[in-house]
């Protein structure tokens, strides 16, 4: 249990860190290390770990998604093709939606953030860990599941929003929409959790001195992210558990023929719905701050205009749902309302664009990879704004709804908005996770392939959208004359694909052979780069004391460091949520497999769910006995806890 | 409790967390901000499903549709027993933050057993709603709220029992106080979140 191996030596430092602090690192890690093995692997609540293999497994959707893409774009490449059927094509493109939505996008914000956050702040791990492994299993199954469906021929095919009636008892027949529905569960069980645990991280795991203006940018960015969660989440709850309930046991909440409403669902979808778009964003934005700040030189500009920002977009994104809805009977007062508000929206973002324009403009410029995907990220960007601007309004919307233009604006705005910068992150913090830096020539050939790729796949769809080409179409007839356009889309897409490859190599290779980083390799401010890379069990020995807002540039940043915790049973400080004095040590949880076994039988719950409806009563069993196994204290740890223990 | 050392000095000052107390009640306590978060997240569970109840109803003639609203006994019997349960909840919650162990096992059973005697009322208020499921829509709402909140009841009744068997054991340190204090936080939201439900379900088909 106890590791008595010394820290990992930093590696070769490629710049001196002037300000790193003067206290020796602790010998061992007692509590904090893991179980040897694969025993070990299997129970860790490391919040590395665990953020490490969750960013794994959303990028491995995210390539079987584009490869249910790169399928879509060979059948869409020349008129009247009979490569793939409507029917599967049907399940493609909702596979596709699904994927990037539910188990690329959101979680691998969420990944990041399990792996980055705690770090900023200098907490040791994550509050609650053992909810994170076990939020880890839930989505990793889920992701499965859609998957095994897809092979099997019952993929979901009713596009990602899943409308009632299509996705409905009447019209979708067999179980292709339970798959969906439990999709969803699965999901988002695992999206809410990891909401409460960053928000209780940022709360009340900040390292002492760090109070509320000191809060790095990406690190607000996942608080409001997580709150939208909170709050938006549910609503796709409830509403795949309703639709399996009409579809299970013949309930009537979509059915009109009983007094239910079809329009309910797009109502309660789109709640979530919209919110969902901006929290796959505004980690992108926190991304983008991030790096901007590192590569220009200096603090970022205007840091209190861009939290608020923030805190604005998480507000004003609950008001624009109905946008998505302009084509269906809702009020005109409504819909001239909802306008107004997708068009306010755009003033918080512009703001936050402005900061980062003056912080470049003042800065002293570094051109490295993850700042190259940044720049594409705003160009990116501001295409898909204008086309948003288009879409807010109600009589152009009517005109191009349900056509290539939309596909146009939304993959402008999330792979714009998120991809971009998320591929930057990925660049900035490969060093952090791995000790080792991606290699800078092939990153940019993976920007520029990725850059004229996504142009050249993305441009062409908002012209074949005005010329009427509707989204969802298995094949068109020659005569359209919308054969040119898709083939220049569709080399595009296979432009991306080889960008992809190129970065996956690049991973590869790096992970071996890249330079090492030591412990800061951008010289950037955050406190995640005081720190060891990759860094050690329990993250900070001992944890550090700070008292500016870029701890690591200002003279006296870092204010002091933390004693008397002990590393076993491992012992975190917690600090008051506004001004982070400390307040109270806390044992934290050790590793255990019990996430993973109550993970397999909360699957087991949500699978049989499918197919009868007593799977809710008896798999619940199951669930109760793994979680009080998880809960319930061994004799020995209760012990050791007694021995630390003061009372308040 | 002080805070030793001003994290805030122009050089490296050493914080000593030693004496710091292990654990915490209320809203220091990392334990409370988690359970209110999954309060957050089902509180808004209910508040949805709440307007599910309303748009169905906004889209009906008639309300309750072709049927007779719920029956008042039980549920109101329910509404009683919730909020006489709320004194031993507060005995238990006010006996763990003053390290009684004899107290919080006493209140720990009260609790359940008026856990269990609600949720056996509850049964019979599934006998006495003059709908199912899978009459109409207006059934299908019904269900889903009452149906939320007895699975917020029977989870709370279950946790509150593995945690009284818990202090009945050796297991037993001073965090397990902090950890009864909490249970009793969320068994006020369970109670709180039956106030509107009760109303929505009850009353309003009657008097709105």
């Amino acid at each position: 249990m106890t590791a008595a191996s010394p820290p990992a030596a930093a590696g070769p430092v490629s710049r001196p860190h002037r300000r790193e602090p003067a206290f020796e690192l602790r010998q061992r890690y007692g509590g904090w290390a893991d179980k040897p093995g694969f025993l070990g692997a299997l129970s860790t609540v490391d919040h590395k770990r665990i953020g490490r293999r969750f960013i794994v497994s959303a990028f491995a959707f995210f390539v079987l998604g584009g490869i249910l893409a790169a399928l879509m774009r060979l059948q869409l490449a020349r008129p009247d093709s009979a490569l793939i059927g409507p029917d599967l094509y049907n399940q493609l493109f909702t596979t596709h939606g699904t994927t990037m939505m539910f188990l690329f996008a959101v979680p691998i914000m969420q990944a990041m953030a399990v792996y980055i956050v705690p770090l900023m702040v200098g907490a040791r791990n994550i509050a609650f860990p053992r909810l994170a492994a076990y939020a880890y299993w839930i989505y990793l199954f889920g992701g499965v599941m859609l998957y095994a469906a897809l092979v099997l021929d019952v993929g979901p095919d009713a596009g990602w929003f899943s409308y009632t009636p299509l996705a409905g008892p009447e019209y979708g027949v067999g179980k292709r929409s339970d798959f969906w529905a439990q999709l969803i569960t699965f999901t988002e069980v695992s999206g809410l959790v990891v909401s409460v645990q960053l928000i209780v991280t940022i709360f009340k795991l900040r390292a002492p001195g760090m109070v509320l203006t000191r809060i790095p940018l990406l690190v607000w960015t996942m608080l409001v992210t997580s709150f939208m969660i909170i709050f938006a989440m549910p609503a796709v709850m409830v509403a795949s558990t309703s639709l399996i309930l009409d579809r299970l046991v013949g309930t009537h909440f979509f059915n009109p023929a009983e007094g239910g409403d079809a329009l309910l669902w797009q109502h309660l979808f789109w709640f979530f719905g919209h919110p969902e778009v901006y929290f796959i964003f505004l980690p992108g934005l926190g991304f983008v701050s991030t790096i901007v700040g590192t590569f220009a030189r200096r603090p970022v500009f205007g840091y209190v205009a861009i939290v608020l920002s923030l805190i604005a977009t998480g507000f004003f994104a609950f008001g624009l749902w109905v946008h998505h809805m302009f084509a269906t009977n809702v009020p005109e007062l409504g819909k001239s309302f909802f306008t107004a508000a997708s068009m306010v929206i755009a003033i918080p973002t512009a703001t936050q664009i402005f900061c980062w324009i003056a912080t470049l403009w003042t800065g002293r410029i570094v051109w490295r990879t993850p700042l190259l995907f940044i720049v594409g990220f705003f160009l990116i960007l501001v295409l898909g704004g204008l086309t948003g601007i288009m879409l807010a309004a109600v009589p152009l919307d009517l005109q191009i709804h349900d056509t290539f233009f939309v596909v146009a604006h939304l993959h402008y705005v999330l792979i714009g908005g998120a991809v971009f910068p998320l591929f930057g992150a990925f660049y900035y913090w490969f060093p952090k996770f791995t000790g080792r830096l991606l290699d800078e020539r092939l990153g940019r050939w993976n920007f520029w392939l990725f850059f004229i790729g996504f142009n050249v796949a993305f441009f062409p769809m908002h012209i074949l959208g005005l010329q009427g080409m509707p989204r969802r179409i298995y094949t068109y007839a020659a005569d359209t004359g919308w054969g040119p356009l898709n083939l220049i889309s569709s080399l595009g897409a296979f432009t991306i694909a080889l960008s992809v490859l190129l970065f996956i190599v690049n991973v590869a290779w790096s992970a071996k052979r890249g330079l090492q980083a030591g412990r800061d390799p951008w010289g950037a401010s955050t406190l995640e780069w005081a720190t060891d890379s990759p860094p050690p069990p329990g993250n900070f020995h001992p944890p550090l004391a700070v008292a500016g807002r870029e701890p690591l540039w200002e003279e006296g940043g870092i204010a002091g460091r933390v004693d008397g915790l002990h590393d076993d049973p491992p012992e975190l400080l917690v600090t008051s949520l506004l001004d982070a004095t400390p307040q109270h040590r806390i044992v934290f949880p050790t590793p255990t497999i019990w996430p993973l076994v109550a993970a397999i039988a909360t699957t087991v719950l949500f699978i049989g769910s499918i197919f009868t409806p007593w799977a809710i009563v008896w798999g619940s069993i199951p669930v109760a006995i793994t979680l009080i196994g998880w809960f319930w204290p061994s004799k020995d740890e209760t012990l050791k806890h007694r021995k630390v223990e003061v009372k308040p | 409790m002080t805070a030793p050392v001003t994290p805030f000095a122009d050089r490296p000052a050493v914080i000593d967390a030693a004496p710091l107390p292990s654990f915490a009640f209320g809203h220091k306590s990392l334990m409370w901000w988690g359970t209110l978060g999954m309060m957050a997240i089902e509180g808004m569970a209910f508040a949805l499903a709440a307007v599910m109840y309303f748009y169905i109803w906004s889209r009906a003639r008639a309300w309750p549709p072709d049927v007779l609203p719920p029956e008042l006994r039980w549920g109101s019997l329910n509404l009683l027993i919730l909020l006489v349960s709320t004194i031993p909840n507060e005995y238990t919650k006010r006996a763990a933050e003053r390290f009684d162990l004899r107290g919080v096992r006493i209140g720990l059973v009260a609790c359940i057993l008026f856990g269990i005697a609600f949720i056996g009322v509850r049964a019979l208020e599934f006998t006495t709603l003059n709908v199912y499921w899978d009459t109409n829509a207006y059934g299908s709402a019904v269900y889903l709220l009452l149906g939320l909140h007895t699975v917020h009841l029977v989870t709370d009744v279950a946790d509150s029992v593995v945690l009284a068997v818990l202090m009945f054991t050796d297991r037993i340190e001073g965090s397990r106080f902090a950890d009864a204090s909490e249970n009793a936080m969320y068994w006020y939201f369970v109670v709180a979140a039956w106030l509107p439900i009760y109303a929505i379900l009850y009353l309003a088909p009657r008097w709105m």
